[in-house]
């Protein structure tokens, strides 16, 4: 995703939104005063770990929970009028799904909500269902009950997707056709806002990321940006230079060492390489490895915790 | 049909209202009628109370104007009708609830009174079904002698008496647990059954149970059935219309109040 087609995304219009939301749960703050904008057509991903409000912040813009303070917008009217949810398809986490009620009979009842909805047999294609639609909800697969929830939020058409955590403890072929499916739906022209912990799955589908932790939005971007918040790329190898002789190269930036080898970080990592190489000829089984977004996000989060505690000090 | 519907904003909801509540009717009743935990015990039980308590057990002998299979016919209707909207509400919805389904479909376009239509009608459509096989049972093999009228008229007062039930179902559906439902739905069920006289005649129970037994609401149900089998003891209807309309009030208020800590009680 490169930074221009973000700035043509910056221009569209918002179709839901956060402006100073802070929501508490007895004495738990799981927002605090966050403001985020969705612009149709995009897909942004909330990340972030276990309890850092993910949940919280898709159930208000669904209007299945309202905010202490701050104000919750979707197409411009309240989430919990009827004419913002008939624009609307959610995902959410269930724990148990009625199962005595046939996969076209659980679709045609979500189908009957709304104005405009996809055809039964749209909506079974598109999440996966084919052949599956006169299996009893109780008899299918955990895979295939996901596949379900998918279909329930896209039945009716909508302009604008919540998937809360979509694919968790799925399968890898589940996954990919989930994923698959929802860029489909995105090159449709709808509006996806996603829920997940899994950092793959921002990488492979996101417009933009929001990093949720502990209530508090500690980074937003491209995922291309949120991983060069850490540009230091990890340098291992056999070498007999010491720990001191490695440090004295000015661009090192740290240094680890493991059993037979030793782990360098640094920003720079051609003139670090020319420089180990001139000092030690020999130097042997050499990797190096881009920053994932997984050590972008440890170390945001990381960095980000005693700034979010005194916020909600 | 979906003429109306092609600006796809505000107005389109209101075209297709009726469309949803019956098909979230037919799909509640398709998902019941397919759950032999709910169907079996809810239809059986009662039969079997009536036709061991009021047709083995001297179905003939008299109680006041009528005969015991008369009287137990009323109450088992009753009791029957109690058993099914307290059952079909408080699991379903604790489950529903508890599972986070219910969460789904309040955040698709559903109206929210669809929801409880449907489960209501359900409760309805159960109740007609038990009053039915309870009549037939009691005319064919207990010597009870009802027109065709009288039982229509019985069917009307047991479909509409599901209705507080069903309310009281549905605020102990609001605060318990998926798990812990149907156990107290029994706890109460039960005793409150026997205490208000359906099982077996209020007369023949100790003078302080026939003193508590206006305080519980099936004892209302109850007096109201027995006034339209012919039993004539029970004072005037509008009294025990009251009492349950007024128990209705209060159990949808508590439902309310359950409903509410929803917002507060799921974690982030």
């Amino acid at each position: 995703m490169t930074l221009k087609s973000y700035a043509t995304k910056e221009e569209k219009p918002v179709v839901a939104a956060l402006a100073g939301v802070t929501k508490k749960f007895g004495g738990i703050t799981a927002l605090q005063n966050v403001s985020l904008n969705v612009r149709a057509g995009e897909l942004l991903a909330v990340l972030g770990p276990n309890g850092a409000g993910k949940t919280t912040a898709v159930r208000l813009m669904l209007g299945l929970s309202s905010p202490l303070s701050g104000e919750v917008t979707v197409f411009g009217r309240d989430p919990r009028t009827a004419s913002a949810r008939g624009r609307i398809g959610a995902m959410l986490q269930v724990a148990k799904v009625p199962e005595t009620l046939k996969v076209k009979e659980h679709i045609n009842l979500f189908r009957s909500y709304y104005a405009n909805p996809l055809s039964l047999l749209a909506t079974l294609e598109a999440a996966g269902l084919e052949a599956l639609e006169n299996r009893l909800f109780g008899a299918l697969s955990g895979g295939q009950k996901q596949r379900v929830l998918f279909a329930l939020a896209i039945c009716g058409n909508p302009d604008l997707l919540f998937l809360d955590e979509p694919t968790v403890g799925l399968d890898i072929a589940t996954r990919l056709l989930i994923w698959q499916r929802i860029r489909i739906l995105v090159q449709q022209g709808r509006t996806v806002v996603l829920t997940t912990h899994y950092l793959e799955e921002v990488d492979a589908l996101a417009d933009r990321v929001i990093v949720l932790n502990h209530g508090v939005i500690v980074a937003q971007g491209t995922s291309a940006e949120i991983k060069s918040r850490t540009s230091q790329r990890k340098i291992r190898c056999a070498t007999r230079l010491g720990r001191g002789e490695i440090e004295s190269i000015p661009e090192v930036a740290g240094i680890s060492e493991q059993e037979s080898r030793v782990e360098i970080l640094t920003s720079q990592v051609e003139p670090v390489l020319r420089e180990l190489f001139i000092r030690d000829p020999n130097l042997s089984g050499l990797e190096v490895s881009n920053s994932t977004l997984e050590d972008a996000f440890l170390k945001i989060v990381e960095t980000a915790k005693p700034e979010a505690q005194e916020i909600s000090a | 049909m979906s003429a109306p519907a092609a600006t796809l904003t505000a107005a389109s909801g209101s075209t297709s209202a009726l469309h949803i509540y019956g098909t979230e009717a037919k799909y509640e009743f398709l998902k019941t009628l397919r759950q032999p935990a709910y169907v079996i015990p809810t239809l059986t039980f009662p039969l079997l109370f009536y036709v061991m308590f009021g047709i083995v057990f001297g179905g003939k002998q008299a109680v006041g104007e009528v005969n015991l299979a008369t009287y137990l016919l009323a109450t088992y209707a009753a009791f029957g009708v109690i058993g099914a909207s307290l059952f079909g509400f408080a699991a379903g919805v604790a489950m529903e609830r508890g599972y986070g389904w219910l969460q789904v479909k309040r955040a698709s376009p559903m109206p929210p009174l669809a929801y409880l239509a449907a489960k209501a009608a359900m409760s309805m459509i159960f109740s007609a079904i038990l009053v039915t096989a309870l009549f037939a049972v009691g005319t064919a093999f207990g010597g009870v002698h009802l027109s065709a009228l009288k039982f229509l008229e019985l069917a009307g007062l047991m479909i509409a008496g599901s209705l507080p039930f069903s309310a009281m179902g549905l605020a102990i559906g609001c605060y318990c647990a998926p798990n812990s439902a149907p156990a107290i739905v029994n706890v109460l069920f039960l005793p409150m059954s026997f205490c208000s006289g359906l099982w077996l005649p209020l007369q023949l129970l100790p003078k302080f149970l026939q003193h508590l037994a206006p305080f519980l609401p099936p004892y209302h149900l109850a007096q109201l059935a027995l006034r339209l089998v012919g039993f004539s003891r029970a004072a005037n209807p509008w009294q025990h219309v009251a009492a349950l309309v007024a128990f209705t009030a209060a159990f949808l208020l508590l439902a309310q109040r359950g409903f509410k800590r929803d917002d507060v009680s799921i974690n982030a």
